[in-house]
């Protein structure tokens, strides 16, 4: 019997959408136009991004003007924060400092990003996170000075799937508006939430919106970065015209016609999640029945969990070398534990939340997707168990 | 990321397990970087040769081959041969572990070393 080949890490990368393909291969074959030519080669390209643009911005209930495609969702976040900040610092007079809000669980496009930053001088406020893996709206309040410029918080988190509270946080952020003459702009990497809540930006309150490709059954190497009109934004990319003067470079055509017919897909339905938590709730249980010394980390209520990510610590088993095993059974999963010479440490996102090292080394992400069965988590279920016996026979806990 | 020879150590350890009574036991690594290693010994005390070893290690797929090499490599040595047993002839044992990967090979030669300067 051959291998199976098991794909439980959506979080990291989802695979291609047929529908999706279909609509790229053309501009990869005979529609090759540079879309900024104004012959018919590059009318045709550009008729294709104006299009994904649309349904972008139907998508986030924003104009059209409104949505910038980049490279990369990592690329969006970079675009959001320095672009702002870049911006909001050529108005200040000198000496005025440049004050932020952020989590400490933020992707590392997000965080490394201040931490960059920080060393130009930047102010940056590092919100701690509970057990449950969410900020607390009050720890918020209490970081927010006159002075504050820009909120960062992502919406879903990749780790262990906490979901913020973004709508209440546009909510403070538009009523502090009001009433202060400084404004605070608030950017959301919305990566994660993309397959499953609605996200229009008008609802959410926010200003920036980050959106990656890939992770929507889209292209690799495409990200949106959505930026409300009004919001002070300069380029990190400098070069042509394109992408409202906002991002440099010939477009990536085929990626961004992708990229809408992936977002048009998207129908994040209430039976769509209820069969995702079905299958979660089936992972769910079936572990813990099986095995013994397991924690699950992050909230447990669905109303701030994604319904397709689960985080399990297995206690006596080291998290790669747990993948590695399941991986040589076919099941494609990942771990929060680090073991490279240059890094030792184990996750950030489960360090934030108050997990022991030993805990956050034992880590296990199992990550759903559109295309997961109940056969792929039976399976799963019935090698489990043996992987964690051995391991914790060679780990001797 | 691993080539044939990690992954069969990392699969099917020969030395993994405890000793009930052992000479001494070596520990080397940290909670903090998710690796923790017990090697257990039993010592001749006429040839001061290693007569047997087994290892407890929690740690990743590189961490465990490594440390069932280091005992492959040191059974049936005497303590002072062992002790020239270095990382490279762990990481070299095993095919060469890749860069990012060297401090296991590190860490066995650490609890290796630990357990012999204790026996000593």
């Amino acid at each position: 019997m051959s291998k199976p080949k098991i794909y439980f890490d959506y979080a990291a990368t989802a695979p291609l959408d047929a529908n999706v393909l279909k609509k790229m291969l053309p501009y990869l074959k005979e529609k090759y136009g540079n879309p900024s030519s104004i012959h018919g080669f590059g009318q045709e390209a550009g008729r294709a991004i104006d299009e994904a643009r649309k349904k972008v911005a139907k998508f986030l209930n924003c104009k059209p003007s409104e949505i910038i495609f980049t490279g990369s969702a990592s690329e969006s976040d970079n675009l959001a924060i320095r672009g702002v900040i870049k911006a909001i610092k050529r108005k200040k007079q000198t000496g005025e400092r440049i004050h932020v809000v952020t989590s400490k669980i933020e992707h590392k496009a997000v965080l490394e990003t201040f931490k960059d930053l920080e060393k130009d001088g930047v102010k940056v406020s590092y919100l701690p996170v509970g057990p449950d893996g969410l900020i607390n709206l009050d720890d918020l309040k209490a970081e927010i000075t006159p002075e504050t410029d820009l909120i960062s918080m992502m919406y879903a988190n990749n780790e262990m799937g906490a979901i913020q509270p973004i709508k209440k946080i546009g909510e403070m952020v538009a009523k502090i508006n009001k009433i202060e003459e400084h404004p605070i702009y608030f950017h959301t990497d919305a990566v994660q939430a993309a397959n499953w809540f609605n996200l229009d930006v008008n609802k959410l309150g926010v200003h920036l919106l980050t959106l990656s490709g890939h992770k929507i059954y889209g292209p690799k190497g495409v990200g949106v970065l959505y930026v409300k009109e009004g919001t002070p934004i300069l380029p990190i990319i400098t070069g042509g015209d394109q992408e409202w003067k906002l991002r440099a470079g010939t477009e990536n055509t085929a990626g961004i016609a992708g990229f809408g017919v992936a977002v048009a897909k998207i129908r994040s339905t209430k039976s769509e999640i209820r069969n995702m938590t079905s299958l979660k709730d089936k992972l769910i249980k079936g572990v813990m029945e099986k095995i013994q010394g397991v924690k699950i980390n992050g909230s447990r209520n669905p109303e701030t969990k994604l319904p397709n990510i689960v985080n399990f610590s297995f206690l006596g088993v080291e998290g790669e070398s747990l993948v590695i095993a399941l991986d040589q059974e076919g099941i494609a999963a990942s771990t929060g534990s680090a073991c490279t010479s240059t890094s030792l440490l184990p996750s950030h996102v489960l360090i934030a939340m108050g997990l022991s090292e030993l805990d956050a080394h034992s880590s296990l992400r199992i990550s759903f997707g559109k295309y997961t069965t109940i056969a792929e988590i039976n399976y799963f279920l019935k090698v489990l168990p043996r992987i964690i016996e051995r391991l914790r026979k060679i780990s001797g806990r | 990321m691993y080539n044939k020879k990690i992954i069969q150590h990392f699969s099917h350890p020969k030395f993994f397990g405890k000793i009930k009574n052992p000479d001494v036991v070596g520990k080397a690594g940290n909670p903090r970087c998710g690796d923790l290693m017990n090697l257990y010994l039993v010592v001749d005390k006429k040839t001061k040769k290693i007569k047997d070893i087994k290892f407890e290690t929690l740690g990743c797929a590189a961490a465990i081959a490594a440390s069932d090499m280091i005992c492959e490599l040191v059974r049936e040595k005497t303590l002072d041969e062992a002790l020239k047993v270095s990382f490279q002839n762990v990481s070299e044992g095993l095919g060469k572990l890749p860069p990012l990967k060297v401090h296991c090979a590190q860490l066995v030669t650490e609890a290796l070393k630990d357990a012999i300067n204790k026996y000593k």
